[in-house]
């Protein structure tokens, strides 16, 4: 009889999502969806608006990376004014988006992460966590911490808050680069350096040991997704959009994110508020794509800073071709972080960046507007159609998480079939499908972990709907 | 004139006769919270924030409509006046869509500012989310519903300083609603000098211009008074 296992994390902070692994009659896994069941809404509400108002309102879509959202806005408002912002615009706000990679990356690794492979994936889940981190590697768990305050302080500095800065705006950014700003982010650069390192170290040891793990949690062939520069270099707010699939192919190269709808479809899933993106020529079965850190580096040839390209050639030869583990997405993100830094020191030196001409101003040229850009979990668009009073008739949000959504159901699957033993759901189990989501970094992980525990309730459903076996954690 | 003498919270005042509680008290020192009273402007009691005591009455009386009178026991501040300002700015938030963190005014807005001044530090009635529009057609300036609280400042501010009388009041109750001539979009106004004056009286991010982002929107209310003051000393006469 086959059956459906659901893994539907009841969370003490908000429900966000579920698992379900379906099960053949052999008693194999034959399947896992990732489900969202939480809905939001924005897209519906937001209609209405001022255009002029969504660099606002879409950072709240979420507290860890309000400044992928404000900057997506913006962007889509510039292509709404049909205006070339400031140069000095672009480069603040890439100076932004930087800190943001750093300080969301950063809590990717240390508090969520790091846990897992660190303390030993059956370790007690009460003490699998940032807290536990502390008692047992308190120097790392420390700078850590500081590595994710060193990626929030840039966005302080230049928005005047750390969440949620009203910042960006569409034609450009309100305020430059500070002096003050700046002198503090050069100051607090080698240990952000430091830290960086240390972790790369970590994690590569972590590597040796953990083959396993870079075989099993996610690893499969898929296409990989992200923006790239003209040159096909490493590309995290502006550039256009590359396709690559597993054997490091291009099979879509340069196109426009304003045409992102001729490479993405969407499909919606039974069950789950998240929509599933799909490379549209292929289809929603063949046309699986990653974003975020493994896809970024994949499909780019290089990332313009010494150290960190020196990285990226060492992450190159994890895969033949692509590198296919999304364990190896803990890697793409230590060496992005690297990257970032790097940028973020070329930066300080630009007289640019201190400029106060930062603002392009103009009316309603162009009745769509897409704007994309690199967030710390992949790529993400806002595409807005409005009124000729720049009212919006129509909002679509593609965001990362979903984006991985199908991935995410490959690795839940990949990972099950190996642990899974008949109906029994195992603790072993279910530790590894938690990580095997983690390592995407989606927005679950941040609202479950991070508190102490992944709190969940497993079931196996017969086909009938009885509940076979039934393992509740919270 | 004839001056009055009363008391506000216990201290004796003299008056000017006929002016309003609210007058006599900003006179005094005594701060009375408000949201439609705007300098320049008549008073026309809508907002309810300037409830004070009158000994001998039992109702609350609007400090902005109230005249003085000799011998009159005022008292601005008690539990019960705290508590039916902050009941009625609770109905305030409730009655429309006020979302702070995402508003042009956050920051620079009166409705918040007597939020945080008044303790209320949540709502206790059901919000009505009602569906009200944006009217942004006009070339210079945006109106949106969801955040008017219905004070009648534009109104007063379009007919009495600028004197197009373009801004009006259609409806009843909870579906009042500030219009434009006979409820033409704002863009089609023939009768709107595209002065601004509405913009700078609005008290919350109902008015704003356009392509406000958040926090960004600032009324400039001292140009109001600066034009009432000049017109009212004859300071442009030749």
């Amino acid at each position: 009889m086959s059956q459906r296992i659901v893994i539907d994390p009841v969370t003490r902070i908000e429900g966000h999502a579920k698992i379900s692994v379906f099960v053949d009659d052999a008693g194999n896994v034959s399947g896992a969806e990732f489900h969202v069941v939480e809905f939001r809404g924005f897209e519906k509400f937001c209609e209405g608006r001022p255009y002029t108002e969504m660099p606002g309102i879409t950072p709240r879509i979420c507290g860890i990376c309000p400044v992928s959202h404000l900057l997506a806005s913006a962007k889509a408002g510039d292509a709404i004014m049909a205006v070339n912002i400031p140069v000095a615009a672009d480069k603040l706000r890439r100076l932004m988006n930087l800190g943001q990679l750093v300080q969301s990356h950063a809590l990717s690794f240390f508090h969520l992460s790091a846990p897992d492979f660190l303390l030993g994936w059956d370790s007690p889940a009460a003490q699998r966590n940032v807290f536990g981190l502390i008692a047992n590697h308190a120097d790392l768990a420390r700078a850590g911490i500081r590595l994710r305050q060193f990626g929030q302080e840039i966005i302080e500095v230049l928005g005047a808050r750390k969440i949620h800065p009203a910042w960006a705006v569409p034609g450009g950014v309100r305020s430059p680069l500070s002096k003050e700003g700046a002198e503090k982010i050069r100051a607090w650069l080698p240990e952000a350096f430091a830290t960086t390192r240390t972790a790369l170290d970590l994690f590569k040891r972590v590597l040796s040991t953990h083959q396993h793990e870079v075989q099993l949690y996610g690893n499969f062939p898929s296409l990989f997704m992200g923006l790239v520069a003209a040159d096909g270099g490493w590309e995290h707010h502006g550039g256009n959009l590359r396709f690559m699939d597993s054997s490091g192919s291009i099979i879509a190269d340069q196109i426009a994110p304003k045409d992102y709808l001729s490479v993405i479809g969407e499909s919606v899933q039974d069950n789950s508020y998240l929509k599933s993106p799909y490379y549209l020529p292929l289809g929603s079965t063949d046309g699986v794509y990653r974003v975020g850190p493994l896809a970024r580096l994949n499909i780019c040839t290089h990332m313009g800073v010494s150290q960190a390209d020196a990285e990226l050639k060492n992450f190159k030869s994890f895969g033949h071709g692509a590198v296919t583990s999304s364990f190896l997405y803990h890697y793409a993100r230590l060496i992005e972080i690297l990257a970032s830094l790097e940028w973020i020191e070329r930066y300080l030196d630009d007289a640019d960046l201190f400029s106060q001409d930062l603002r392009a101003d103009a009316g309603i040229n162009s009745l769509r507007g897409v704007g994309a850009s690199e967030a710390p979990r992949g790529t993400l668009f806002h595409d807005y159609t409005v009124d000729r009073n720049g009212l919006l008739q129509k909002v679509n949000l593609i965001v990362a998480t979903g984006q991985n959504n199908l991935a995410m159901n490959r690795t839940v699957a990949q990972i099950a079939q190996h642990f899974a033993r008949g109906p029994e759901i195992t603790e072993a189990m279910l530790n590894r499908i938690e990580h095997g989501i983690r390592c995407y970094d989606p927005c679950l992980s941040c609202s479950t972990h991070a508190a102490g525990r992944m709190a969940l309730l497993v079931r196996m459903i017969a086909p009938d709907g009885r509940v076979l076996h039934e393992v509740r954690r919270d | 004139m004839a001056a009055k003498t009363l008391t506000i919270d216990g201290t004796q005042i003299s008056a000017e006769n006929h002016i309003t509680v609210l007058q006599a008290a900003t006179e005094a020192g005594v701060k009375i919270p408000t949201l439609c009273h705007l300098e320049g402007v008549y008073d026309v009691g809508a907002c309810r924030l300037c409830l004070v005591e009158v000994k001998g009455t039992a109702k609350l009386l609007p400090a902005c409509t109230t005249r003085v009178y000799e011998g009159m026991e005022v008292a601005t501040d008690s539990e019960r006046l705290r508590k039916y300002r902050r009941m009625t700015l609770e109905l305030l938030f409730a009655e429309r869509n006020h979302v702070c963190a995402v508003c042009v005014s956050n920051g620079h807005c009166e409705l918040q500012t007597l939020a945080y001044s008044l303790g209320m530090d949540h709502v206790r009635y059901d919000y009505c989310s009602p569906k009200w529009g944006v009217d942004a057609t006009h070339r210079l300036f945006g109106m949106d519903h969801n955040r008017c609280i219905l004070c009648t400042r534009c109104v007063r501010a379009c007919w009495h300083i600028e004197g197009a009388g373009t801004k009006n009041v259609a409806g009843r109750g909870g579906k009042s609603m500030i219009i434009t001539d006979l409820n033409e979009p704002w863009g089609n106004s023939e009768t709107c000098t595209a002065c601004g004056k509405c913009v700078s009286a609005c008290p919350t991010g109902a008015l704003s211009a356009k392509g406000s982002t958040v926090s960004e929107m600032q009324h400039d209310r001292s140009k109001l008074e600066f034009i009432v003051n000049a017109r009212e000393k004859k300071q442009w006469s030749v």
